[in-house]
């Protein structure tokens, strides 16, 4: 009954999709207020439908009514409650339910928030996002429908992929979801400024909010999965350049470079083309990420059931929605005008070599990732592009971008004067190579290219530090009023503090990981060691096998011996016989900000083990770098201009006169 | 129980080509060379060859049979005393150049190679010129507002001037 329901509101959601993304869109072009105003009741109107489709799949997923085969596919009686919740979006039909409750939940927002926005271009704006809600309502409905019944009805669930019986899965997609759907805001918002035919500070700093939560949810998205990969998949590696995590980077670049461009067209009204076309560009590699992840075009760890044509259908929606927009963007993007002037060397210049630099970044990981495609349509031979490769050729145009980004960031609009710029980073560069020589100091193992890449890392955080401490005049003013000045600076300068730091210390996680690891792997009987070096042993009690939930699993119990101080580490392999896979289950103690990292390499005779050991220097700084990114992006998002619009907020502003100086 | 079937899970997953990725064996204590640094450029090399029936996973990672086989080949050679690049060219003439993770500088790797520089210094270029441009042309008139916004603004005008006179 309720799966009907849920069935039929779908049906009904595409119905009014193609109403919304039809009236609204001849209004606008007829001037026609009526038709306008229907895009916002349409709206909401499709936000309850696709609520009671996905409130129907998941009530079926909580009582495990295998009557619906999909439920029957991924879930089992057995299963905790938490997995049965999350379970809805661990296989492809639910997580394009997903998908389509978030691009509604946002066209939803767009109306009702929207209420500042001029009428045209919102009804524009919820025209083209019902659009792509048409699309991919279609595309659910007739390939990849949720819905459908089995009967008879089966008794027991043939359970969910086990690798995906973990948090992670709890947390990891709902964000990137909300990352990869969030950039079509900032694509209607482009699509639907190319039909009004005008782009001003007004439309960017109504898009860039979207743009900001896509962003961050993407982010923190981004780093979930990596960190879930890094306890789940047994030997601690955070990033594996696999197509499905490219495909994750790809949009996060062009939003990161969208986020960048659009503050140019905010505060100078210039660029304005440009940055139209990276708001299409977030959004279309958001759609070729999902392509690649469900066509099977290109082979991923942890793609869904492939189906090739499913896979067809979605290169057509991206096809239809990248080429109009890049249609449209052809016919008018020539007509705008760039507004603010600025001479060479500036902020501006400083924004554009950043875009420029992400944009090759970008193009770095799509031809790496396309490349066996590729060659194999034009040969037939089949070639590998893997770590190696991205990680040669991506590498030296990241680092040039954070070299660069202390340096952007302090350099003001119009004209800059360059060595005033390089004496204000001068405390930055002493810390930097204090914190260099610190890295050199402390290097245990690894190429001497550790400590200098490190210092990438601290350059991008004592950077943004030198901006800050400038700003509020710390050490230069009486403390009282460096104080004031920073409760009264702009919180989009907070964020993007915040953001710059983050992504510094991220790299310096990186670096530890990537460079400085160090592995043991040994045959071990119980009571047998290895030495890890600084002082610490790893010690094999013994093992033991138990039968837990709904797996078996085996336990290996170790101790981590430091200086005496004893610690248990279990890694654990686990069996689970209804799916028929085996996963395995690290153990990690924590020290600092770094790892030991344990798992069972195999089984050796009745009691041996093979023990891996790794130590991952500084590896929480990775997630914690996003983290503090995130923040960094909630924070600007929270930013008094996105807030104000009621005229009677304005007047108690007026005694907090903000710094002049430029705020982002 | 387990362990039995950790071994037939072993096999299995060599046969079905792993599929997702299974427990991580990866490289085992008993393949290790003795000398440490032929060891070391073992692992270097195992590191950027290819599993060929897994998921994007490198044979020092893998736990297929045949990435065993072939670690072990790697390690054969560089005990018969190949240089590193003799190891690859021995693998790909086997197993095609599907095995290299590093795809090799070859003329039809041209675009791959070269292309996100040749990006850069297009983009770099357009760039110049059209900062150039911009800072020629100076600040262009103001787009003139609409029929609408002038009444928008007529409106907001008159309301501040409400405000402040209440």
């Amino acid at each position: 009954m309720f799966v009907e329901l849920g069935h039929f509101a779908l049906i009904m959601a595409l119905a009014v999709a193609l109403l919304q993304a039809t009236v609204p869109l001849w209004g606008a072009h007829a001037r026609h207020p009526q038709a306008m105003a229907l895009a916002g009741p349409a709206a909401n109107l499709q936000l309850v439908l696709v609520v009671i489709a996905y409130a129907a799949l998941t009530w079926s997923f909580l009582v495990s009514d295998f009557s619906v085969k999909l439920v029957y596919d991924h879930s089992h009686s057995a299963m905790p409650f938490i997995y049965k919740l999350a379970g809805v979006w661990g296989n492809h039909e639910g997580s394009m339910l997903l998908w389509v409750f978030i691009l509604a939940l946002l066209g939803a927002c767009v109306a009702n928030f929207g209420g500042n926005l001029p009428t045209s271009l919102r009804a524009r704006v919820l025209g083209v996002q019902s659009l792509i809600a048409f699309c991919f309502l279609a595309f659910l409905l007739f390939t990849s429908n949720p819905f459908i019944r089995l009967d008879p009805a089966p008794f027991e669930g043939r359970e969910l992929n086990p690798l995906l019986q973990d948090p992670g899965l709890a947390f990891h997609p709902p964000f990137l979801y909300l990352g990869y759907v969030g950039f079509s805001i900032a694509f209607s918002f482009g699509a639907a400024a190319l039909l009004e035919g005008r782009v001003d500070p007004a439309w960017a700093r109504w898009v860039r909010p979207w743009t900001l939560l896509a962003w961050s949810a993407l982010t923190l998205g981004i780093a979930m999965g990596s960190w879930w990969a890094y306890y789940e998949l047994g030997w601690g590696g955070f990033w594996f350049w696999d197509p499905s995590e490219n495909a994750s980077l790809m949009p996060w670049l062009a939003g990161t470079a969208l986020l960048h461009s659009a503050i140019v067209v905010e505060k100078r009204d210039t660029l304005k083309a440009w940055t139209i076309l990276l708001a299409i560009a977030a959004f279309s590699t958001s759609l070729i990420g999902t392509f690649i992840i469900r066509s099977g075009l290109l082979t991923s760890v942890h793609s869904f059931a492939n189906d090739p044509g499913r896979g067809v259908l979605l290169l057509m929606i991206w096809a239809l929605l990248t080429g109009a927009a890049m249609a449209l963007f052809a016919l008018r993007a020539p007509a705008m005008r760039p507004g603010g002037a600025f001479q060479t060397v500036s902020r501006e210049t400083a924004l554009v070599l950043n875009n420029i630099l992400l944009c090759v970044t970008l193009f770095v990981v799509m031809l790496g990732t396309f490349w066996p495609a590729l060659v194999e349509v034009a040969t037939g031979e089949l070639v590998s592009v893997g770590p190696p490769y991205f990680n040669t050729v991506a590498t030296p145009f990241f680092a040039a971008l954070v070299l660069l980004m202390a340096v952007g960031t302090l350099m003001p609009w119009k004209r800059a004067d360059l060595p005033v710029v390089l004496g204000r980073l001068k405390w930055a560069a002493v810390a930097t190579l204090i914190a260099g020589a610190l890295a050199l100091w402390l290097r245990d193992g690894g190429p001497l290219l550790a400590p200098f890449a490190m210092m990438l890392g601290a350059w991008a955080v004592f950077g943004a530090l030198a901006d800050l401490f400038g700003r509020i005049k710390l050490f230069r003013a009486p403390p009282i009023q460096s104080w004031n000045r920073a409760v009264n600076l702009p919180r989009a300068m907070w964020g993007g503090t915040l953001a710059h730091a983050g992504l510094g210390v991220a790299i310096m996680g990186i670096v530890g990981v990537s460079l400085q690891t160090q592995e043991h792997v040994e045959v071990l009987q119980p009571g047998e060691t290895i030495d890890i070096g600084r002082g610490a042993i790893v010690r094999l009690d013994g093992s033991r096998e138990e039968r837990i939930a709904n797996y078996e699993a085996l336990i290996a119990d170790l101790t981590l011996v430091e200086n005496g101080r004893e610690t248990p580490l279990r890694p654990e392999e686990r069996l689970y016989p209804v799916a028929g896979t085996q996963t395995t289950e690290s153990a990690t103690i924590r020290r600092g900000f770094s790892d030991v990292y344990a798992a069972i390499g195999g089984v050796r005779g009745e009691n041996g083990l093979v023990i891996r050991v790794w130590r991952h220097p500084l590896v929480y700084l990775i997630w914690g770098g996003a983290i503090i990114m995130f923040v960094g992006g909630m924070v600007s998002l929270s930013d008094r201009r996105y807030r104000v619009g009621a005229p009677q907020r304005q007047k108690s502003r007026k005694r907090a006169a903000p710094d002049p100086a430029p705020a982002e | 129980m387990i362990r039995r079937v950790a071994l037939s899970v072993l096999a299995a997953s060599a046969l079905f080509g792993a599929g997702l990725s299974g427990p991580a064996f990866a490289v085992q204590p008993e393949e290790r060379l003795d000398d440490p640094v032929l060891e070391a450029r073992a692992r270097e090399i195992s590191r950027e060859l290819r599993c060929v029936v897994c998921a994007g996973e490198v044979i020092d990672e893998s736990n297929a049979d045949i990435a065993r086989d072939l670690r072990l080949l790697v390690r054969e050679r560089l005990v018969a005393g190949d240089t590193d690049q003799e190891v690859r060219d021995y693998v790909v003439e086997r197993y095609g150049e599907y095995v290299l993770m590093r795809p090799p500088f070859s003329p039809r790797n041209i675009l791959l190679w070269a292309g996100p520089f040749a990006l850069l210094l297009l983009g770099g270029g357009l760039a110049v010129y059209f900062i150039q441009r911009q800072r020629g042309e100076g600040s262009a008139a103001a787009a003139p507002l609409t029929a609408e916004e002038e009444a928008e603004l007529a409106r907001i005008m008159a309301e501040n001037a409400a405000a402040t006179r209440g």
